[in-house]
C-alpha cells in the first residue's frame, strides 16, 4: 500500500519532474442526499499514475466514502468508464499526466446514477437486442480424439464449461472487441435527446450479427435496426467511434447497418417481387 | 411488563419499512454534458470533439436558414405597402453591416449545404472511413467560397 506521500503507483523520492501533485475534482452524488456537488483532492501522481490510481488513492488516504466501480486494471473489463475532463475513458488506462493540473472526473453521461462515480448499466444492457441474442453458440470445438494434445485440452476444458453453463441457457457471450464500457452512449449527443435510442453499441451488436449471423435472421436484424429509435436516429457525429477504448468502430457499423437497410436489402426486397 | 419485553421489537421490520430504504430505491440523477436540460447538450461544444461540433453547427446553420425564410417571407411582403417602403427598405439592406450579416448567412448555408453532402453519404454508408477529409475538404471549399462571396457582397471585385 502506498503511503500519504507517495504516488498511487508507489512512485516517490527526490527525482525533480518525476513525482507531481494533482487537483482532481471529483463529482459526487449520494442517494438521499439530494444534491450533487464536486469534492477537490490534492493527489501526488508519478509518470505512470493512472486516474483510477488516483481515485485509489482518494479512497485509502482522504475519503472512504468515495465509491468507483473498476475490475480488471487493464482496459479488458470495461467497468471502470468514467467522463475525466469531460471526455470518455477507461480510468484504469487514462494517464494523469495527459492532463492539466485541475483534473474533472465525472460518471458518465446518459445513465442513471447509483452513487458518485457509479452509474446504473442495467439500461444500457437493456439497449441490446433481446430479440436476437447476443449470447449464442460458440464455434464447435476442435476434435478432442484426434487433434493437438493441446487443444484438445482445451476442448475439454471448453465443454466443462459449456456443461456447467447450460442452465443459463447460453455458452458465450460474444461481441468481440467491444468490452460494453457504455462509454459510446455517454458520448453519443443524441442519447442524451431521445432515451429511446438504442445507442451505438447495441446497433453495433446488431450489425455484428449481421456480419456471422448463427442462425438468426438477418431481417429480423434489419427490422430490428431500422426501428424509428434505431439506426437512423444516429446523427453521424462519430463521438461513439471516437470514445470507444477498443477500435469496436460503433460509428462505422451503425454506417454500415444503414447501407445494408438502404441499398443490399431493399435490392433484396425487389428481387423477392 | 418485564425489561426483556420492552427490549424486545414487536417484529423485525420488513426490509421496505428500513429507514432510507424510499431515498436508496428513489432513480438517482442522469448525468449529461453541457449546461441547462439534457436535451440542449449537444450544443455545448466544449466537451464534443469534431464530430459532435459539426452537427451542434449543422442544426443551429438549419435554423438559421429556417429563420432566414421567413424573415425573406416578410421582407417580400413589404411589396405589399408600396414603392416607398421598399424603397426605404433597400436603403437599409445596403448599409455595409448588413452586408456582413448577408455573408453570415452565406457562410451557414455553405457550412449546411456542404456538410449535408457528407452526413448524407456517409448516412447511406457511402466512403464512411473517409467521413474525416470530406469534413476537411468541404471546409476548405466553404472557406474559399465565403472568402470570395464576402468579397463580392462587399463590392471589393467591382
Amino acid at each position: 500500500m502506498s503511503t500519504p506521500d507517495q504516488s498511487p503507483t508507489g512512485q516517490s523520492g527526490p527525482h525533480i519532474g518525476q513525482t507531481d501533485t494533482r487537483r482532481l475534482r471529483v463529482f459526487r452524488y449520494k442517494r438521499g442526499d439530494g444534491r450533487e456537488r464536486f469534492d477537490e483532492f490534492e493527489v501526488p501522481v508519478g509518470p505512470q499514475t493512472t486516474v483510477l490510481d488516483a481515485l485509489r488513492w482518494i479512497q485509502l488516504h482522504r475519503d472512504p466514502t468515495l465509491t468507483l466501480r473498476h475490475s480488471c486494471m487493464h482496459a479488458s473489463c470495461g467497468t471502470c468508464g468514467l467522463q475525466v475532463d469531460s471526455r470518455e475513458e477507461l480510468a484504469c488506462v487514462c494517464a494523469i499526466q495527459d492532463h492539466g493540473a485541475e483534473i474533472m472526473v465525472e460518471p458518465l453521461a446518459n445513465l442513471p446514477i447509483l452513487t458518485d462515480l457509479v452509474v446504473q448499466m442495467e439500461g444500457f444492457f437493456a439497449r441490446f437486442p433481446h430479440e436476437h441474442p447476443i449470447i449464442r453458440s460458440s464455434e464447435p470445438p476442435p476434435d478432442v480424439e484426434h487433434g493437438d494434445p493441446m487443444e484438445a485440452h482445451h476442448a475439454e476444458v471448453l465443454l466443462h464449461h459449456r456443461h456447467r453453463a447450460a442452465p443459463l441457457g447460453a455458452d458465450f457471450m460474444r461481441l468481440e472487441d467491444c468490452i460494453e464500457c457504455g462509454l459510446c452512449l455517454s458520448a453519443c449527443p443524441v442519447a442524451s435527446t431521445s432515451h429511446e435510442y438504442v445507442g451505438p453499441a447495441a446497433l453495433a451488436a446488431a450489425e455484428r450479427l449481421l456480419e456471422e449471423p448463427r442462425g438468426v435472421r438477418r431481417d429480423d436484424v434489419l427490422a430490428w435496426a431500422s426501428r424509428p429509435e434505431g439506426v437512423w436516429r444516429c446523427h453521424i457525429g462519430f463521438e461513439c467511434t471516437q470514445a470507444c477504448p477498443t477500435d469496436a468502430i460503433p460509428a462505422e457499423r451503425i454506417m454500415a447497418l444503414r447501407r445494408e437497410l438502404t441499398f443490399a436489402h431493399h435490392g433484396h426486397e425487389e428481387r423477392e417481387r | 411488563m418485564s425489561d426483556t419485553a420492552l427490549n424486545q421489537p414487536s417484529a423485525s421490520p420488513a426490509a421496505s419499512e428500513l429507514p432510507g430504504t424510499a431515498e436508496r430505491s428513489a432513480p438517482g440523477p442522469v448525468h449529461h454534458k453541457g449546461p441547462g436540460p439534457a436535451e440542449s447538450g449537444w450544443v455545448d461544444p466544449r466537451r464534443r470533439g469534431l464530430g459532435g461540433r459539426a452537427l451542434a453547427l449543422h442544426r443551429i446553420t438549419g435554423l438559421v436558414i429556417v429563420f432566414y425564410l421567413y424573415l425573406h417571407l416578410a421582407v417580400l411582403s413589404m411589396l405589399l405597402i408600396g414603392r416607398s417602403a421598399w424603397s426605404s427598405f433597400l436603403g437599409l439592406v445596403t448599409a455595409k453591416s448588413f452586408l456582413a450579416l448577408e455573408v453570415v448567412l452565406i457562410g451557414a448555408v455553405l457550412f449546411h449545404g456542404l456538410n449535408g453532402i457528407r452526413v448524407a453519404l456517409v448516412g447511406s454508408g457511402i466512403a464512411v472511413s473517409r467521413e474525416r477529409a470530406m469534413f476537411w475538404a468541404g471546409t476548405g471549399i466553404g472557406i474559399a467560397a465565403i472568402c470570395f462571396a464576402a468579397l463580392h457582397v462587399m463590392g471589393a471585385l467591382s
